[in-house]
């Protein structure tokens, strides 16, 4: 877990820093971004469209979970009432053939949408590393902001960029209203 | 945003290139209309190919009537910039009061309830006469054209208004009445498939088949909207002003369509089924028992849901001009194969058979729609340049 590493360390988190406002917070991403830094993160009470493409992040990985947990949902849904239909339990119903596929398919399709559903929560906390008791940054008196009127940039001490001196200088340069050191 | 986005001038009108089409596509139809006439391969052939061939066109004419009606229901904004065409598609319907006579003149050879003597010996048909008579087919003919032509130059001339005007009420305007405009729609839509399509086979009966040919009419709109602002672009028009970001929306919506279209026709399949019972029951069979309709059914089933399904699932598909290209006009396609094997078994129920005459009625139907088309293009610009929405468009961005 990153967290390990941290505290082997010198026992720092990294920097947080505020910013007053979506755009200040959006430039200085991208400035974040170009400068090369790979272990970092914002935080803002609310969604900001294109602040993914200022950071720099990828395209997530969730549509790849839901894809797969969907498809595995509905084959195993229409295997399930296969079995329970012609091998556990076979009853003939209204004189069809036991595996009479086209009945099972509003259930196998049933079972696809809550494997789909499933994998994207799943997905999502998975990629985001949730559920965890705590976290660094709450650490940090000033983070609690975030849930109402601030907004944030963290840069994490394990980045092969980070420098205890020159990154909060580098953040105070891109606009950042007040930085801060995290303990780890 | 803060900064206005400014539209150039050329971007905006028909590229010169396109001027001559009308003309082409007009020649085109009308020659292809007359040899589908003269080839004498007897009338019914030619009322079951013209019919497929109407239907083909008028679903994607009141795909149009659709979207525009569904922009304005749904206050949207991203689509904006495409609805202009979507616009002028709509703007064909009244065309098709004058392409149904061929259907009104071939209706003994399509609908046999207009026999008199078969609903004679038919307790059935007899039961049915209220409604399966001819009076009151043309009735309720005239009644859903008055609604469609009313419908689409309402909303095309406000549309055209607004572009002098730049007036933001008839946006609000336009917002209440295309309620009572899709209720219109939903049923007139639902009564000619019944009256044109469902009672080639008037025993037979099903309350989905309306919305089984709505799903397949907006799968045709937005493949067809795909193709045409794409043609538009490489002509050097639009841009700067359609982006990916907007083909990504029609893409998505065409994949929407496209399961919706699915689940429509497995709900029409599979109540049938279970209920087993023979009254119902044939008219699936006379798609499944002879071989050569078999696998028209099947092609079916598999060239428009599955393929279409997995192909279009990925984001870069709808992102890459040659992918979403063939996507649109597969569906094109797929969608004449749907009408195709809607009213064909009907004419050819002992096997697939298909006739010169199923090609040049749906080209011929086709040209006379498309030179309609090209030159109500000609008359306006290819954006609706004074919207209130058109800056949130040019501004639209995938979240």
């Amino acid at each position: 877990m990153a967290d390990d590493k941290v505290t082997a360390g010198d026992g720092t988190f990294g920097v947080l820093a505020e910013f007053s406002s979506p755009e200040t917070l959006m430039h200085a991403c991208a400035k974040v971004r170009d400068k090369g830094f790979s272990i970092w993160d914002a935080h803002t009470p609310f969604p900001i469209h294109g602040l993914d493409k200022a950071m720099g992040l990828k395209r997530s990985w969730v549509s790849a979970f839901v894809l797969v947990m969907g498809l595995s949902g509905a084959v195993l849904g229409m295997i399930m009432q296969w079995w329970v239909a012609s091998k556990a339990y076979p009853l003939v119903i209204s004189g069809k053939p036991f595996f009479s596929w086209p009945a099972f398919i509003p259930i196998t399709f049933e079972c696809g949408v809550l494997g789909g559903a499933s994998g994207a929560v799943l997905g999502l906390l998975i990629m985001a590393r949730l559920p965890r008791h705590h976290h660094a940054l709450f650490n940090s008196e000033r983070f609690k902001k975030v849930t109402d009127d601030a907004f944030f940039i963290s840069i994490e001490a394990q980045d092969p960029q980070y420098d205890s001196a020159e990154t909060p200088r580098f953040l105070e340069e891109i606009g950042a209203t007040y930085v801060e050191p995290v303990a780890a | 945003m803060e900064h206005e986005i400014s539209v150039s001038p050329e971007e905006i009108s028909l590229p010169e290139s396109w001027n001559k089409l009308p003309m082409i596509a007009g020649g085109v139809g009308l020659i292809s209309l007359i040899a589908s006439y003269m080839m004498g391969h007897g009338s019914q052939q030619f009322s079951f190919s013209y019919l497929t061939g109407f239907m083909y066109w008028l679903t994607l004419a009141l795909g149009g009537l659709f979207f525009v009606l569904l922009h304005y229901l749904a206050r949207s904004g991203w689509s904006v910039v495409v609805r202009r065409q979507a616009e002028h598609v709509m703007g064909t319907l009244p065309v098709f009061v004058l392409l149904f006579i061929p259907v009104a003149l071939g209706m003994h050879d399509l609908y046999h309830w207009t026999h008199a003597d078969a609903v004679a010996h038919d307790p059935l048909l007899q039961h049915k006469a209220p409604y399966l008579n001819e009076t009151f087919f043309f009735i309720r003919a005239a009644f859903f054209f008055a609604v469609w032509t009313m419908l689409s130059m309402y909303f095309r001339s406000q549309s055209a208004q607004q572009d002098k005007s730049g007036d933001p009420d008839i946006t609000q305007r336009l917002q209440t009445r295309s309620a009572p405009g899709m209720v219109l729609f939903a049923v007139t839509i639902m009564f000619a498939s019944f009256d044109w399509l469902m009672s080639l086979e008037p025993h037979w009966f099903s309350t989905i088949f309306g919305v089984y040919i709505f799903a397949g009419c907006v799968v045709s709109i937005f493949a067809f909207l795909i193709l045409l602002v794409l043609q538009l672009k490489g002509s050097g028009a639009l841009t700067h002003i359609v982006t990916w970001e907007h083909f990504h929306d029609l893409g998505k919506l065409l994949f929407g369509f496209v399961v919706f279209w699915a689940y429509i026709g497995f709900s029409q399949f599979m109540l049938i089924w279970y209920a087993n019972i023979p009254e119902e029951t044939f008219w699936f069979d006379m798609r499944w028992d002879d071989p050569t309709w078999r696998w028209t059914s099947i092609f079916l089933a598999a060239g428009h849901f599955v393929v279409p399904f997995f192909f279009l699932i990925t984001q870069w598909v709808k992102r890459q001009r040659l992918t979403l290209t063939l996507a649109a006009l597969w569906m094109l396609f797929m969608h004449y194969v749907d009408i195709y094997w809607l009213v064909m078994p009907t004419l050819h129920h002992e096997a697939f058979q298909l006739s010169v005459l199923d090609f040049t009625c749906w080209l011929g139907i086709g040209g006379l729609f498309l030179a309609v088309l090209f030159s109500l293009m000609q008359r306006s610009t290819l954006i609706p340049v004074k919207d209130p929405r058109l800056q949130e468009s040019l501004a639209f961005e995938n979240p």
